[in-house]
């Protein structure tokens, strides 16, 4: 667990113009690096005036494609939740051979390119892939199809839950499920009556963080979709389709939700620092201390 | 009645059974299946497909960029991370937490905001003499801008965790403000800052949505891997996708390794403490 | 309930936490592990209580004679209260206390009333009656230590188990409390065992000592017979008689 405060600061003995240029040059950088492009995007979604903005959602494949998006969240991130939850209690409950291998494996979509999770699919369930054929015959769609888009969206994003809920439960500490263990609480029990409370918050934000990927997800996802208008397009894909079409103004009208969706996740890591004062992951590793959840003190 | 493998908690063979099948399913089929994919046409083929022009014209964008934004990302990220834990200035809690923004927008949404920044038109572009979008400059801005949250938020811990007494001491010593951030501080942090860059070019290194639109997408001038492996995958070349898709990931598991050793290497020398 | 335990090894990690460890414990008992940090008094006590194993082939624990190596805590009937109390946070004192009763399936799950009633009647036997509704964080460290052991005693279990149980309280209410687990277990006559590293509380409480270091026993007896003839320089040193 982080006990670094994100509101600590320490003393500072630096001259006064150097704290001027230094403070300036952060909030430039910041200012034109980071926050411009945010500003950009609802500045360019209101460029031509709120009507142009709304016409966006009145569209029929803008509607579709925010509808599949929703569709393909509402598979990808229960079953990345159910995943990160097992993978946590595996992981932090017990000890077995290769498990400290097995939480490194957990963060291996976030270093690979998303263009990687659609290809690896693609070779199996592709036209030319290993199941292709069987596929054609059996009138099975997987790539350019629903299921295609839902495992691609998986694969990117099955670490966010289990991200959040391994340092928590480590730090969380089994006593509590182990006393309700000599209580006589038997399997689900457990879970449900001691575990499921205390991490909540967690879980939420896992979920919150899993489901705002998910929805945001490009690369993976563009490679597998084929782009059919109304059946394969999701957000992001649509807002590339309205970028290359010139359509600008409705492009960026779309992003601009995705946006929000984001800097709401944001505002809810920020606010539930706030509370639980420790720090919440984001997509930088943690340093993990890969402590042995079962040796307990001698 | 012993048993051989017991726990005290339930759960055990259901929870790790369960995570097993989701890897195997998700991640060790299907990277079993590009391995073979990769090496069907025999090993020449691969050479062929990773050594092409083109292939290689790519690298230089996405790894050589990659590396030069993690180094710009470096520099300006430790400077952030310093303001932002050593002074106190109204905005510093809005400021931190615009650190995060990349995380929160989509690659996509990203990727054409900066576009909007930085085409001739754009509002940025058009006040500068060169051109920055559809140029490799391009690709550097979309890369530094997905690489500093790493940078910063990997050095802010460290940084903050610095005992003051270090300062203190070599201020009493007679060291000038200078001296000692060059022989006290900056050491101090340089694990970090080095880990930093090193996520921030892993990350950037495959990094797609960000990067395809202000790329422009020129060939042999500005694109990326990842661009290639699209095509190849449009254009029915499944082993040559293979082929550069499991060269790439190669590069990012050997990036993996150096991230783990690299973080052991930062958390033992700022204290261990997380 | 009479304890057995037989040649007892574990290791964490190649670190060989206990050695060949065995002893007894007569029903009634009170014993007091005592030994530094790391001699591996509370790996033996979780062994007893069924929340660690030995290795495979590394020892026995009987209970009344029967061999429940490999049984549950839950099966063995051994009540435990953890060093840092465990309660369930989200819950109340009186939930806390009755969880073990509302976990058994519904055949052999008391009613509704029967439970609250316990509830009742365990806080008054820690001498906490009324708090059934408070949440263990609004409790001080006292209060909660009797709450863990209330908590324990609700699924009426045959012997007692306790980790370092007075190690986060502050002297004066230690001391109080102390006083009060004797004439606790006087009353009830449950088989009891409970590690320290505190001597003082080791010999003023239990009926029989044991010391360990480093994983083995180094004496097992009454405080009297361990303070009169201590058995090697280990004891006397941990019982401050080489000193000056």
């Amino acid at each position: 667990m982080s006990s670094f405060s994100i509101t600590s600061h320490t003393p500072n003995h630096d001259p006064k113009g150097v704290v001027y240029a230094l403070t300036a040059f952060a909030f430039l950088t910041v200012g034109l690096l980071l926050f411009l492009p945010l500003v950009a995007v609802f500045a360019e979604a209101f460029s031509k005036g709120p009507a142009v903005f709304w016409e966006t959602f009145r569209d029929p494949v803008t509607q579709n494609s925010i509808l599949l998006t929703l569709k393909v969240a509402a598979l990808a991130v229960p079953l990345n939740t159910i995943f990160g939850v097992a993978a946590a209690w595996s992981v932090t409950r017990f000890t077995f051979p290769g498990r400290r291998f097995l939480v490194s494996l957990v963060e291996l979509p976030l270093w690979v390119s998303p263009v990687i999770g659609g290809l690896l699919y693609t070779l199996i369930f592709g036209l030319q892939g290993w199941l292709g054929g069987w596929l054609e015959e059996h009138d099975i769609q997987i790539i350019f199809a629903y299921p295609g888009l839902v495992l691609a969206t998986i694969f990117v994003t099955f670490p966010f839950v289990a991200r959040v809920l391994i340092p928590l439960m480590e730090s969380l500490g089994q006593a509590e499920e182990e006393a309700a263990v000599t209580l006589g609480a038997r399997g689900w029990q457990v879970f449900f009556r001691i575990t499921l409370p205390r991490i909540k918050m967690g879980l939420l934000y896992g979920i919150i963080l899993c489901n705002a990927r998910a929805m945001g997800e490009f690369g993976a996802v563009s490679v597998v979709s084929g782009h059919i208008r109304n059946q394969t397009c999701t957000m992001p894909l649509q807002i590339e389709i309205l970028h290359s079409e010139y359509q600008f103004a409705h492009a960026f009208a779309l992003a601009s939700i995705l946006s929000l969706l984001g800097i709401l996740t944001l505002l809810l890591k920020v606010y539930l620092e706030g509370q639980t004062k420790r720090q919440l992951p984001t997509e930088v590793p943690e340093r993990r201390r890969h402590r042995d959840p079962a040796t307990p003190t001698p | 009645m012993p048993r051989t493998r017991t726990h005290v908690l339930p759960g055990f063979q259901l929870s790790l059974g369960f995570t097993l099948f989701y890897f195997g399913v998700l991640v060790l089929v299907p990277v079993a299946a590009l391995t073979f994919r990769t090496f069907s046409q025999g090993l020449p083929a691969f050479w062929g497909t990773i050594l092409e022009e083109r292939a290689i014209a790519s690298y230089k964008n996405s790894f050589g960029l990659s590396l030069l934004a993690g180094g710009f990302d470096g520099v300006v990220g430790l400077v952030i991370a310093w303001v932002l834990t050593r002074y106190d200035f109204p905005g510093r809690r809005a400021l931190d937490a615009l650190i995060d923004l990349p995380f929160a927008l989509p690659t996509a949404v990203a990727g054409i905001a900066l576009t909007a920044l930085y085409s001739p038109q754009g509002w940025l572009g058009k006040l500068l003499p060169f051109k920055v979008a559809y140029t490799p400059l391009g690709i550097f801005i979309a890369l530094a801008f997905v690489g500093l949250p790493f940078v910063v938020r990997t050095i802010q811990p460290v940084l903050a965790q610095l005992p003051v007494e270090l300062e203190e001491a070599a201020a009493c010593l007679g060291a000038s403000r200078l001296l000692i951030f060059t022989k006290v501080l900056f050491p101090a942090v340089l694990p970090a800052v080095l880990t930093g860059i090193t996520l921030a070019f892993g990350r950037s290194v495959g990094e797609y949505g960000s990067v395809i639109f202000i790329a422009g997408n020129i060939a042999y001038y500005t694109e990326i891997t990842p661009l290639l492996i699209v095509m190849k995958l449009e254009q029915f070349h499944y082993p040559a996708a293979a082929g550069l898709g499991f060269f790439m990931l190669i590069v990012s598991f050997f990036i993996l390794f150096l991230i783990q050793i690299l973080q052991t290497w930062n958390a033992r020398r700022s204290g261990g403490r997380a | 309930m009479s304890i057995r335990v037989e040649n007892i090894s574990k290791v964490f990690e190649r670190f060989p936490a206990l050695n060949g460890v065995s002893l007894e414990v007569k029903e009634g008992d009170l014993l007091a592990l005592l030994g530094p940090s790391g001699s591996g008094k509370t790996t033996l006590l979780r062994i007893i209580a069924g929340l660690e194993f030995p290795g495979r082939d590394d020892g026995k624990v009987f209970l009344d004679g029967r061999d429940v190596t490999w049984e549950s805590a839950y099966a063995r009937r051994a009540g435990f209260v953890f060093q840092h109390y465990a309660l369930f946070n989200h819950m109340t004192v009186g939930d806390n206390i009755a969880f073990g009763l509302r976990v058994r399936p519904r055949k052999t799950r008391p009613p509704e009333a029967d439970i609250r009633k316990k509830i009742e009647e365990l806080l008054t036997m820690v001498q906490l009656p009324g708090l059934e509704h408070r949440f263990p964080t609004q409790l001080s460290g006292g209060q909660r230590q009797r709450i863990a052991l209330a908590r324990a005693l609700a699924v009426e279990p045959k012997i007692l188990l306790l980790d370092e149980p007075f190690g986060a309280l502050d002297a004066k209410v230690r001391k109080e409390l102390r006083k009060w687990l004797r004439e606790f277990h006087d009353r009830t006559g449950l088989t009891t065992i409970f590690v320290t590293h505190d001597q003082d509380e080791a010999f003023e409480l239990a009926d029989h000592v044991v010391i360990l270091h480093e994983g083995k026993i180094q004496q097992s007896g009454t405080p009297k017979e361990i303070t009169s003839s201590p058995a090697n320089t280990f004891v006397s040193d941990f019982l401050g008689f080489n000193e000056h």
